[in-house]
């Protein structure tokens, strides 16, 4: 039997810190299992917000199947595709006011031809460097970043603004999750009559 | 534009609205029948105006606002009128400026170019051409919050009403260009202003130095009954500013005075979204000048010269480059600040003209004062 203050002291504080540091690790890898479980959560729900409020129907180019058209999932989300030539659009004729492209990622209008974005997590052509801020500003505000040129039709902004901010958040999440396409997208064409001189 | 009612949601259109009626066309395109159209065109009115209102309610008149002395429309002598040397490109209009710290408060400037401003702060900014046509109002609030309004003076100019949210497009404006005024949306402010290290952008050790640049553009002398940097110090309002920038006023370092006036231009009009610490940052495009440095335009040149742009101009050489020593036309910067088409112009907003003072500035800066390629370039 150790009958030594010292070395029993010297013991507890050894058992004190082991103890110590086992709960930390636990605690630690009992977060990491939280902060894992939390991510999948948000991309778990980012997930079915893309699949339920229409993202893939303009962002992911249509192509021409089996069963008809339907979106291309090789190339999920990644906006109107680069090498497309695109003809000018038809003349608004009476009611007839908007055209839109076979693959739904060119929109000719009042507003001029708008390309869907790239909303892959590609750092230069997609939104891989966004902030989740960016994001969200975009949404909030209509601008692209939050602060740049208006987004244009058919991206509904107003409704996607009343996204709440843990959908944002989650969409966000979801967004960043998937896989980077490389495409540039074109930048926009102003109306055939300019809403101001060049 | 068109401008259809935003009753036209999505939610309106039935599956028979669209799907049967759509036509085939030649090239690839589809057309949509008009209630489609409405309501995408419905999407581009809106995004460009929807703003939140703020709590709590704002004054309904700039009267109450606290900008005149009692029973007046006289600018109460309280507040500190203020001229920043290099003023934002605003198409021509004439501008006026108030500063309202609240009696015993002071502004914090221990970080030079972050001033911490206290809660009651206000400032207005009046806009004018023939007349005063808008002014607009800033306030920090009690919890911190900065909140933002526009009020649009009426004919007889004898007080101004607040604007809505989502601004006015097109005010009929006597002066103006083309005869129309643009109110911006509160996004639109918070835009600008909540996109860089303060929410205050004219009242800045830079902007406010005596050291003041000859060749800033558009740029009005300050008066006597301005404040000015030292101003502000000698009136206890200005607290822990370092002492260098009382001794040395803050100036733009640059290697020629057309370089010092092009950087500060380009501080004014493009830094508060342009920097390295807003949500921009993750573009590494830092158009601002920082005082706490002791060479302010090298984060400039850094983040610049040498650099993609993500934006690839429609142009029939492609044009890829942000500045291209030497070059203008073949520099994106230039090209985007050139332009006044919506999706290309810079700044995005507050102007529908471009600045050809500015434009000449900016094109003089990189045709001839710009190191060569083979110069190295640090930040």
């Amino acid at each position: 039997m150790n009958t030594n203050p010292l070395r029993s002291r010297s013991t507890y504080a050894v058992l004190l810190l082991s103890s110590s540091l086992t709960a930390l690790t636990l605690a630690t890898s009992v977060a990491h299992a939280g902060d894992d479980k939390n991510l999948a959560d948000k991309i778990a729900r980012g997930k079915y917000i893309v699949a339920t409020s229409g993202c893939n129907d303009c962002h992911t180019p249509w192509k021409m199947g089996p069963d008809g058209p339907g979106p291309d999932m090789d190339r999920m989300l990644s906006g109107h595709p680069e090498g497309m030539a695109v003809p000018p659009a038809p003349k608004p004729d009476g009611p007839w006011l908007v055209s839109v492209a076979a693959t739904n990622t060119a929109w000719s209008g009042p507003w001029g031809v708008s390309f869907t974005a790239n909303i892959t997590p590609d750092k230069e052509t997609g939104i891989g460097k966004w902030t989740l801020r960016n994001f969200r500003d975009m949404l909030r505000t209509g601008r692209h970043m939050g602060q740049g040129r208006p987004v244009l039709p058919p991206m509904p902004v107003p409704v996607y603004r009343n996204l709440t901010e843990a959908d944002t958040e989650a969409l966000f999440t979801y967004l960043q999750s998937i896989p980077p396409i490389r495409n540039r997208v074109p930048e926009p064409l102003p109306p055939a009559v300019p809403v101001a001189a060049n | 534009m068109l401008v259809p009612s935003r009753s036209a949601h999505r939610s309106d259109i039935t599956d028979a609205d669209c799907a049967p009626q759509s036509a085939a066309l030649p090239g690839g395109w589809i057309a949509l029948h008009g209630i489609v159209a409405a309501c995408a065109i419905g999407v581009c009115v809106d995004i460009a105006h929807a703003g939140a209102e703020d709590s709590p309610p704002l004054p309904q008149r700039l009267s109450e606002t606290g900008l005149f002395s009692p029973g007046t429309t006289q600018v109460d002598p309280k507040h500190l009128s203020f001229s920043p040397q290099y003023p934002l490109w605003s198409d021509g209009a004439i501008k006026r400026r108030w500063l309202h710290v609240p009696p015993g408060a002071t502004i914090d400037a221990s970080n030079p170019d972050a001033w911490v401003f206290p809660p009651g702060t206000r400032l207005w900014k009046e806009f004018g051409h023939d007349r005063p046509i808008e002014t607009r109002f800033v306030e920090r609030l009690a919890d911190g919050s900065w909140r933002f309004a526009a009020y649009v003076w009426n004919a007889e100019g004898t007080d101004a009403e607040l604007a809505p949210a989502k601004g006015i497009a097109k005010l009929a404006a006597k002066g103006a260009p083309r005869g129309t005024y643009a109110v911006p949306s509160r996004d639109d402010c918070r835009t600008c202003h909540e996109g860089g290290a303060a929410p205050v952008l004219g009242v800045s050790a830079l902007q406010l130095s005596p050291d003041r640049d000859p060749l800033a553009p558009h740029a009005e002398p300050k008066s006597a009954a301005q404040v000015d940097l030292p101003g502000l110090v000698a009136r206890g309002i200005l607290r822990n500013l370092p002492r260098t920038l009382i001794d040395h006023p803050p100036r733009v370092t640059a290697s020629s005075p057309v370089a010092r006036a092009a950087l500060g231009y380009m501080h004014g009009n493009c830094g508060h979204c342009h920097n390295d610490v807003g949500p921009l940052a993750s573009l590494e495009l830092s158009l601002t000048q920082e005082t706490a440095l002791s060479d302010t335009a090298a984060k400039v040149l850094y983040s610049t010269l040498g650099h993609s742009s993500s934006f690839r101009p429609r142009e029939a050489q492609p044009v890829t480059q942000r500045v291209v020593p030497g070059r203008p036309d073949s520099s994106v910067l230039m090209l985007r600040a050139r332009s006044r088409n919506p999706m290309t112009q810079m700044p995005p907003l507050g102007t529908q003209l471009a600045d050809d003072e500015g434009l000449a500035l900016i094109d003089r800066w990189i045709r001839h004062e710009l190191p060569t390629p083979t110069k190295e370039v640090t930040p």
